[in-house]
């Protein structure tokens, strides 16, 4: 296993979100999954580099992130069920309220 | 091949397979199961990475909690995926192709010499007895404590907003409303009424 692998995966893996992204761009229960799959691209690269260059700080860099994306996740659930609960959909294009 | 690239190489295909089948698929459930695989199987990516108090806590807060909840909120939604899934071919050509630009980008980034075995050799394996939660936990009390601070208090900012934000008050729901009793005077309660007495037959 070389470092070059690992990164080469989590760009992979990052990718493969960002194009979930665009293809899935109506459903909002989608587009948080991918953006979990983004955090989990970079979180493979930052413990990578963690374990190569024999630092520490980059596993504690992963334990934050997965703190924040824990409470993003939280709350971001929290809007889509108060956002269906009002509108009855969690289509995005449905989201135009504020369209002038 | 040793086998601990063997074990790479699977591990990665099955990453790879869970997070394009989690982008591809028709119905939502199905996207999260998919996901719960690529969280599993990133977790076992990071055990070979000597990572294995993060890769417990993956499982145990992806897994556990943050899938459940997104389980849990796709299920009790009624969701449309007809509708969902339009422009999804559309959508597919400019997805792949800034996808795989962005790609070819990061390869032509990590595949410098600076990151291949001569430069970054494999570090020499840890000795018996070594605890990665250890090492964790040293860094983390001493150097990150003001971080660590700051991460509990987005926590508990993330459970005021969630229960604050879907908390709904009932109408139907008897409860005691102790300001209300408080402020209550006697002659919202007693009325004294001047009436003629009633004569006896």
């Amino acid at each position: 296993m070389v470092l070059s692998d690992f990164l080469i995966l989590g760009s992979v893996l990052f990718g493969l979100s960002v194009a979930g992204i665009f293809i899935n761009r109506k459903n909002v229960i989608l587009l948080l999954m991918c953006i979990e799959l983004m955090l989990l691209a970079v979180n493979t690269n930052f413990i990578a580099f963690s374990h190569f260059l024999g630092d520490t700080a980059g596993q504690v860099f992963v334990f934050f992130i997965l703190t924040v994306a824990a409470a993003e996740a939280a709350i971001g659930l929290a809007i889509l069920v108060v956002l269906f609960r009002n509108r009855q959909s969690i289509n995005v294009e449905d989201l135009d309220r504020l369209k002038g | 091949m040793e086998f601990e690239r063997i074990v790479f190489y699977v591990l990665s295909a099955i990453l790879v397979f869970a997070a394009t089948r989690v982008i591809t698929v028709r119905n939502p459930v199905h996207a999260a199961l998919h996901l719960v695989l690529a969280f599993f199987t990133c977790a076992g990516l990071w055990l070979l990475l000597e990572a294995e108090f993060l890769a417990f806590t993956l499982v145990l807060v992806y897994v556990g909690a943050v899938m459940v909840l997104f389980l849990f909120v796709v299920m009790m939604l009624d969701i449309n995926v007809a509708e969902m899934r339009e422009g999804f071919v559309r959508n597919l050509p400019v997805g792949l192709t800034v996808a795989g630009l962005m790609i070819l980008e990061l390869w032509l980034v990590m595949k410098n010499k600076a990151f291949d075995a001569a430069q970054m050799p494999e570090p020499p394996a840890h000795v018996a007895g070594y605890s990665n939660t250890r090492e964790i936990g040293s860094v983390l009390y001493t150097d990150y404590v003001y971080p660590f601070e700051i991460a509990s208090v987005i926590l508990v900012v993330a459970i005021i907003a969630a229960i604050a934000l879907t908390l709904r008050k009932r109408k139907a729901s008897k409860r005691q409303d102790p300001a209300e009793q408080v402020k209550v005077r006697r002659q919202d309660r007693v009325r004294v009424i001047k009436m003629e007495a009633e004569s006896r037959d």
